[in-house]
């Protein structure tokens, strides 16, 4: 869990992000780095900007201002900012999955994880045209392209499922599969957007299992969102705090446990001072509100009409209620800050809060 | 025992005391609705007055129609409907496994298709084949192809594509106008055609693609309309509405060729009687080929990259984008691939009538494809040829209906209500099966064995 002095070189370097909608500033300047072969845990609040984060650096979004670089193995570097949308997953080798789990329900598991070889196969197959004909190494490229997705599907522990439809997964199923499928691109980087939210107690374990196999077998980074502190602790080695888009701790998981910022900004701030909070926010969330499990439903499923309204314009947001305005005070972690400098003024030597500290 | 038995009698009798009730209902509504439609009919008479005609007889039939329809569905249709949707509820959900005859069904129809003029002439001579083989053979397979080339674009990559007839219409002025002009063959203008049509197919894609569900549609709608209206326009080029006649026939690879007058007649060279069957045989014969090509690239591109990943943009786009797929190039194939077929078909077209007008690709042309592709079921190439063959052959079967006549007086022309019929034949089908004929779908790679996925979980995209 702690970190080793020489420490390896970032994979991903997010220098000064920002990103507002309209008047609202999701991130405010957020420099953060995460480390190769390790895994990265961005955590915070409902509403943080964690999903907001991954839009910018998938691409989803483009950044109002800010730099984020991938470093790839080759030595290669990438301004994601710049590349267009698909090319980071192509090029750059940046992969994700969604808070909300995009699978393409109406193909089977095999067929989802052959989408995600697309680019390795239309190589080989000419651009369709030779594989049409059937010259070319088409042939063995599509069969190499099933071997690494029957790997993939026995990673998951999926295998036998292989020839279902995605859409008849149960949950937990579907979360392995997506994670599947995004390794089936061959990334680097692997960014997940809540993969334990609204898991049972087997496949949340089942899950780190199949994390910490991609951590150790193949190399490749992980950066992750997640709410639950204690998939994170277990499994993260280096965790970067958000509340309302700022950055509020960074570094490893037993630090960040007993920084002050984070238990007032997760857990509120305590004794006298947590009513105080509550009544001044107005906001009487309390944790176990944040672990609430996300919605499946990707808008209106079953609309029978070509004509239903186009449902996929925003993205992986769980729902209207993580809607934050920003209100003056609202920030539990700037109101530590605060305090400190108030506490600093007043003359008192060291840490207020010292006693807090680790008791999570 | 007796007790079941009774009770089952009673559940019956309720049935037919409601289906009694609904149907008077149903007839009621229908004597509303019917009697100043029907009952009664403006008319002037000699004199030139207005003149009100009652139909009486007329009315009675059709609410009566409506009564008995209305008692046949509650009393009958209903429950057996209720029990199959109980009884799927029940099934699991994936499709089980079609039995080996089954499997070979679409072979014993292809082998049907290439037997059909065969048998036909066997029936009714080379002259009384001509109508089986042309209305319903070559009329049929022309949009087989075309709603199999539609297919790509809405049933596999799931965008809403309303103008398709524009790429018919280029492909059908394509060979018109070059083979009129320059005198070159169908052989070198059929690619050529093609090709025309899938480059029109990439200029609209382009600025069109980046729109998604209804806005993709309409813009598609518009574009359909366009051509048509430049086909119009450009007089000196296309000879406006008045269409362009005397289009050269296609030859057998020059070998032989159709023209009574031409030294190289089939009947001649052959040595047999002279018929414009033989030409109408070898234009079905032609179109059943490039109908089946389509069919092949169809099947066969699936299986590539390009077809999963273009039934991967129809399930989610933004997961597409996320795997690395360029879905605007993605897009922009499934556009071109679609219009090259409907361009085959078009120069296919021009080539068997002849002549081309714009009359010929108004919109309610590619309304027609389009419900026959989402009434087959998006994505199945068989159910899809079973609603071409129930759709239009329905409505040229409405022409053989004169006997309807003595039923509705002599002023009936059945083939008037071919739009009614494809109406009503659209909504009961989509009552019956909301995902068309075949709703479940054929994976395109397995590992274990081949099963069908249900409907239930295929999505049909949003643009
Ligand atoms: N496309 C968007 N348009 C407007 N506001 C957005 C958009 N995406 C995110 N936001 C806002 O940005 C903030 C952060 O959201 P998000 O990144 O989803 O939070 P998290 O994933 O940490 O729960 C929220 O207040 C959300 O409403
Ligand atoms: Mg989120």
């Amino acid at each position: 869990m702690e970190y080793t002095v020489p420490m390896p070189d970032p994979i991903l370097k997010v220098e000064h992000l920002s990103m507002k909608f309209g008047g609202l500033v999701a991130i405010g300047d957020l420099s953060f780095e995460a480390r190769r072969g390790d895994i990265t845990a961005l955590i915070g609040p409902n509403g943080a900007g964690k999903t907001t984060v991954f839009n910018c650096i998938t691409g989803f979004y483009k950044p109002t201002e800010g730099m984020i670089t991938m470093a790839r193995r080759d030595g290669s570097a990438y301004l994601l900012e710049r590349l267009p949308g698909h090319e980071i997953t192509a090029r750059a080798r940046v992969a994700r999955t969604f808070q909300n789990i995009r699978l393409f329900s109406g193909m089977t598991l095999l067929e989802n994880l052959l989408v995600a070889q697309h680019n390795k196969l239309m190589k080989a197959s000419g651009y369709t045209i030779l594989g049409l004909v059937g010259i070319g190494g088409y042939r063995r490229a599509s069969a190499e392209a099933i071997d690494l997705a029957k790997f993939w599907l026995e990673k998951a522990d999926l295998i036998d499922r292989a020839d279902d439809p995605a859409g008849d997964l149960p949950y937990g199923a579907q979360r392995r599969l997506e994670i599947a499928r995004a390794m089936c691109t061959g990334p680097e980087l692997l960014c997940l957007d809540e993969p334990a939210a609204g898991l049972n107690p087997r496949e949340s374990h089942a899950l780190n299992a199949l994390l910490n196999d991609i951590k150790d077998h193949t190399g490749t980074s992980i950066l992750l969102i997640e709410h639950d502190m204690s998939v994170v602790m277990e499994i993260s080695d280096h965790v970067v705090v958000l509340e309302y888009g700022r950055k509020i701790s960074d570094g490893d998981p037993t630090s960040v446990k007993s920084d002050p910022k984070v238990i007032a900004a997760y857990l509120g701030v305590e004794d006298e001072e947590i009513v105080e909070v509550l009544t001044e926010v107005g906001d009487d969330r309390v944790i176990e509100e944040l672990d609430a499990e996300p919605d499946r439903d990707h808008g209106p499923p079953d609309s029978a009409s070509m004509l239903a309204g186009p449902v996929t314009d925003t993205i992986a947001h769980s729902d209207d209620e993580e809607r934050v305005s920003v209100m003056r005070g609202a920030s539990k972690a700037e109101r530590i800050e605060e305090r400190e400098a108030r506490d600093r003024a007043a003359g008192i030597s060291g840490q207020p809060d010292d006693k807090r500290g680790g008791g999570e | 025992m007796a007790e079941a038995v009774s009770t089952e009698r009673v559940a019956a009798n309720t049935n037919y005391a409601t289906a009694i009730r609904e149907a008077l209902f149903a007839g009621a509504i229908s004597f509303g609705l019917f009697v100043l439609l029907v009952g009664l009919k403006t008319d002037q008479n000699i004199r030139n007055e207005l003149i009100l005609v009652q139909r009486w007889g007329v009315l009675a039939i059709l609410v009566l129609l409506t009564m008995a329809g209305r008692f046949a569905y509650v009393a009958y249709l209903q429950p057996t409907l209720a029990a199959r949707a109980a009884a799927r509820a029940k099934a699991p959900a994936v499709a089980v496994e079609p039995s080996a005859l089954r499997k070979n069904w679409t072979k014993l129809a292809v082998l049907g298709l290439f037997l059909y003029p065969v048998v036909i002439v066997a029936l009714v001579g080379l002259q009384g084949s001509l109508k089986w083989v042309d209305n319903f053979g070559i009329q049929i397979l022309i949009y087989v192809m075309l709603a199999w080339g539609l297919n790509i674009v809405v049933g596999l990559a799931g965008l809403l594509d309303l103008g398709y007839v524009a790429f018919y219409a280029v492909g059908a002025y394509s060979y018109a106008l070059l083979a009129s002009e320059f005198g070159w063959s169908f052989w070198i203008l059929l690619p050529a055609a093609g090709m025309m049509a899938a480059f029109w197919g990439v200029i609209l894609g382009f600025p069109v693609l980046r729109l998604r569900g209804d806005y993709l549609a309409i813009v598609t709608l518009a574009f359909g309309e366009i051509i048509r209206l430049v086909i119009i326009n450009w007089r000196e080029v296309t000879n406006g509405s008045a269409g362009i006649s005397g289009i050269p026939k296609v030859t057998f690879f020059g070998i032989f060729n159709f023209d009574v007058s031409s030294p190289h007649y089939i009947g001649k060279v052959l040595g047999i009687a002279t018929s414009g069957a033989y030409y109408k045989i070898f234009l079905y014969y032609l179109i059943l080929l490039l109908a089946m090509l389509t069919a092949f690239v169809t099947i066969r591109l699936r299986r590539m990259p390009v077809g999963r990943a273009w039934e991967a943009l129809r399930e989610d786009e933004i997961a597409c984008r996320s795997l690395g797929i360029n879905t605007t190039t993605t897009k922009l194939t499934a556009f071109a691939t679609g219009a090259m077929f409907g361009g085959f078909a078009g120069s296919f077209f021009a080539a068997r009538q002849g002549f081309v007008s714009p009359e010929s690709f108004v919109f309610l042309e590619s309304a027609i494809i389009l419900a026959i592709v989402v009434l087959g079921g998006m994505g199945s190439l068989a159910g899809i040829a079973v609603a071409a063959v129930v759709m239009i052959g329905g409505t040229e079967i409405l022409r053989e209906m004169q006997f309807l006549k003595a039923v509705f007086g002599d002023g009936f022309t059945p083939e008037l209500y071919r739009m009614l019929l494809f109406g009503l034949a659209m909504v009961i089908v989509m009552v019956w099966k909301p995902r068309g004929f075949v709703g479940s779908r054929e994976p395109t790679a397995f590992l274990h064995e081949r099963k069908a996925v249900s409907a239930s979980f295929t999505k049909e995209g949003h643009g």
